[in-house]
């Protein structure tokens, strides 16, 4: 089963930390990295850029709307994800909960949906 | 790169026979895994070209031991130069038999079946390894059928292949004490690839039915190997019965049509034929099992030349047979559907409610799935409403989604 781990945080407050407290956090992240495409488990992820570089889009009546990101000033953003297979959802959360962003933000655990299936 | 029909074929059958006879002249079976595959690409690319030799099998043979040689010559040379201990008698585990010269003769494709289905593994490695070592499939195109990045894939097949080593297995039958427990896991293993590829629908990943397949072609090579065994067998029936309906199964887009709405024209009556003859011969002489009594529900299906012809009371008495000897709460929950569909929709709401109150498929889809399908037929759209919304909900399979989405539609809420 692939779960879809979302990061979510506030870049401001790791901004505000020292770099020696920035490198300790992005080793976690690496080393936790190591051990998931190691056990064959890591599918994919990607980081984001910081969300004031978004762009919101709407279409409404055929007319298209795109307006820059608003999120300057939002506290949790969405910083990135990483897609695992694990046996079970209690192992997805597992591994969510050894990403730092967990500690001090929050971190969504998102089962993927699939094209297979079993007729009734 | 296409590789002809029958050099693939010939190929994907050679390749565990070949790997059986390295490793029983050098050991290392994680190291001469690697060079049969390099072998195989070899003749995949040089027989087309050049033509077939005169023995495909000694010649793979001959090539993966040249591979495995240099490799081991790499291997001990980096060692030297590390100045470890100059011979490691622990180096070569799963060591070859002296006894046995390449074993022209042998056909090792079950010792290597057992050797990828080891305990060691989990499920998903014993899976990756069996299509490789057994299967003859290259990391890519396993990767592509279990929809992961092939580095992903790699990385699995690898650390089975350690797991293999740390366990210390040796390259040989299981003893009478661990055969049956041994075998289960191969054929559970089998299952598993059958059902990924049945599971798939039509759409972007065309590569995934194939594994149906490969299951059913590696289920035939183990029937060969242990033509007695009745489980055997009966994996082999069930396979079949189940594929024969697959043209069937769904329509445009992917979409799924369930047993009762299928166009039993389009099932492979060939199929049916040989899974009907298997099970029948299996049920006269073996001791059962479940893989047998799941084939011989399929079987039923199979003779029905109509939904309305089925003969339910049938498929309810085997499932309760399937219930005492391999008791689990999804057979429960079939058994619930065909004894609804014997007596009565109630009848089968009663036995929800038994695993409602048992717990362990809490939260399933197909429990709400199924429960929506009852009410519907006691006459409770708004409940079944409900439940086919709940199960939508729950379910994590996109056509079985869109399926129950559109039998809720189909009912009245209760706000109407």
């Amino acid at each position: 089963m692939k779960y879809m781990l979302l990061i979510y945080n506030n870049p401001a407050t790791y901004q505000a930390w020292s770099e020696e407290a920035r490198n300790a956090l992005f080793g976690e992240v690496d080393a936790l990295m190591k051990e998931l495409t190691e056990s064959g488990e890591l599918v994919g992820g990607e980081a984001l850029a910081d969300a004031s570089n978004a762009v919101i889009v709407r279409v409404r009546d055929g007319v298209r709307a795109a307006t820059d990101g608003p999120y300057a000033e939002a506290k949790e953003q969405l910083a990135g994800y990483l897609t695992v297979e694990c046996e079970t959802r209690e192992r997805a959360v597992e591994i969510a909960a050894r990403w730092p962003d967990a500690r001090y933000f929050t971190m969504e655990v998102r089962a993927v949906m699939n094209s297979s299936g079993t007729e009734m | 790169m296409t590789v002809p029909a029958a050099t693939g074929d010939l190929l994907r059958e050679l390749a565990p026979q070949v790997l059986g006879a390295v490793v029983r002249r050098y050991g290392h079976f994680d190291l001469c895994e690697d060079a049969v595959q390099e072998a195989l690409l070899a003749a995949s690319v040089q027989w087309p070209r050049d033509g077939q030799p005169a023995s495909p099998r000694a010649w793979l043979i001959t090539v993966a031991s040249r591979r495995l040689t240099d490799q081991l010559r790499a291997e001990s040379a980096r060692r030297d130069r590390e100045a470890t201990a100059a011979l490691d008698p622990a180096a070569a585990p799963v060591a070859p038999d002296p006894a046995e010269e390449l074993g022209q003769d042998q056909d090792d494709t079950l010792t290597v079946l057992f050797l990828c289905c080891h305990p060691a593994l989990s499920g998903p490695s014993q899976v990756a390894l069996t299509l490789r070592a057994v299967g003859g499939l290259t990391t890519a195109e396993i990767a592509r059928a279990f929809l992961v990045p092939e580095a992903t894939m790699a990385q699995r097949i690898s650390r089975a292949k350690q797991s293999v080593k740390a366990a210390g297995a040796r390259f040989s039958l299981p003893g009478p004490g661990e055969w049956d427990g041994r075998l289960d896991a191969v054929l559970h293993v089998l299952y598993l690839i059958f059902n990924e590829g049945y599971t798939a629908t039509s759409g972007p990943d065309l590569n995934r039915p194939e594994l149906t397949a490969e299951a059913i072609r590696l289920a035939r090579a183990v029937r060969r190997l242990l033509p007695d065994d009745g489980e055997v067998t009966g994996l082999l029936a069930l396979m079949l019965l189940t594929e024969a309906r697959r043209p069937a199964r769904t329509g445009p887009g992917g979409a799924l049509i369930p047993l009762a709405e299928q166009d039993r024209s389009r099932w492979d009556q060939a199929a049916i034929a040989e899974g009907t003859a298997l099970i029948t011969g299996a049920l006269a002489g073996a001791p059962l099992g479940p893989y047998q009594v799941q084939a011989a529900i399929a079987a039923v299906h199979a003779e029905a030349g109509a939904a309305d012809d089925t003969d339910w009371p049938q498929v309810a008495a085997l499932y309760g047979v399937l219930d005492r000897i391999a008791p689990s709460p999804m057979v429960t929950l079939n058994r619930a559907v065909a004894v609804a569909m014997a007596q009565g929709p109630q009848a089968g709401l009663d036995l929800l409610a038994a695993l409602d109150a048992d717990g362990r498929l809490a939260g399933h889809h197909r429990l709400a799935a199924v429960r929506a399908h009852l009410l519907e037929q006691a006459g409770q759209p708004a409940a079944a409403r409900d439940a086919y919304t709940e199960a939508a909900r729950l379910t994590t399979s996109l056509p079985e989604q869109r399926y129950l989405t559109a039998r809720a539609a189909r009912l009245p809420d209760r706000t109407e």
